[in-house]
């Protein structure tokens, strides 16, 4: 029980680290999946503690929160990339408005 | 029991470092599936068979997949100019296939040692999730379809190119607005 959520806490500490550091936008949005796969860990586990399916459930519903989460940010990217001709966060920079 | 464990979340947070800090974003990808393998045997372990499968199939499946096409789409820096035969170097899947061959390895472990190994905690069958899901979460669940066709439209709708108009009326229109 502990190991696991420590696992989860590492795993996520590791993407948020991922998320703060690198500057290419295809490693942020791979960051962001590895924090959301480490709260789907942690519900998992937290499931398995009391041996209850809400765990799983709420799995599948992160799961579900991801594929969609996906999908968009990287038609997002395809959009930065045609317009920067770059997909590193420090040139879009700027705000038009 | 426990060594398993600690075996594979071990792998999980080497290969999950691994992802974060690799430049190429291809070989991020595989050490990325890798550390998802790896959960998926935690999972696997923990007593919860569906969402180890559900892990495998939906995000290093389909997710990972969707990575490798937009990667592959915008055909970053030099990679359109490298040498094919650079591709296959072994530097790119030798990490990779030594934690995913070590997975397996505990794979073959649990299976064939079943009786004798229980699990660490108590398993949840698919079918308790199952019913869970269409009887209590039944509403989250629409909410869920909701997501994701909103997601659909989105991805379309965002990712579609600036339209290119051949008329010369609704260019005119188009500029004065």
């Amino acid at each position: 029980m502990e190991q696991g959520l420590l696992l989860a806490a590492v795993l996520f500490c590791i993407g948020l680290g991922g998320v703060l550091l690198r500057r290419d936008i295809i490693f942020m949005l791979l960051s962001i999946e590895v924090m959301l796969n480490a709260a789907g860990l942690a519900f998992i586990v937290a499931g398995a503690k009391w041996g209850q399916a809400d765990g799983q459930v709420m799995f599948i519903f992160i799961l579900t929160m991801a594929a969609a989460e996906v999908s968009v940010g990287l038609a997002l990217i395809i959009q930065m990339f045609m317009k920067f001709k770059s997909i590193d966060t420090d040139v879009a920079s700027t705000m038009n408005g | 029991m426990n060594t398993l464990f600690y075996i594979a979340s071990a792998l999980a947070i080497i290969a999950t470092a691994k992802t974060v800090s690799s430049k190429n974003a291809i070989h991020a990808l595989l050490y990325l599936i890798v550390s998802l393998l790896a959960i998926s045997v935690i999972f696997f372990i923990m007593g919860a068979p569906f969402a180890a499968a559900l892990e495998i199939i939906i995000y290093a499946g389909s997710i990972m997949v969707l990575f490798v096409f937009v990667i592959m789409m915008l055909n970053l820096g030099s990679a359109g100019v490298r040498k094919e035969d650079g591709l296959f170097g072994r530097h790119i899947w030798v990490g990779p296939s030594i934690i995913s061959i070590a997975l397996f390895l505990e794979m073959l472990y649990i299976l064939i040692h079943q009786s004798g190994a229980p699990v660490l905690m108590k398993e949840v069958d698919p079918a308790t999730v199952g019913k869970l899901l269409f009887s209590k979460y039944i509403l989250v669940v629409e909410l869920g379809a909701f997501l994701l066709i909103s997601g659909i439209i989105g991805a379309y709708h965002i990712g579609q190119k600036d339209k290119v108009i051949h008329h010369r009326f609704l260019q005119n229109e188009n500029n004065n607005s």
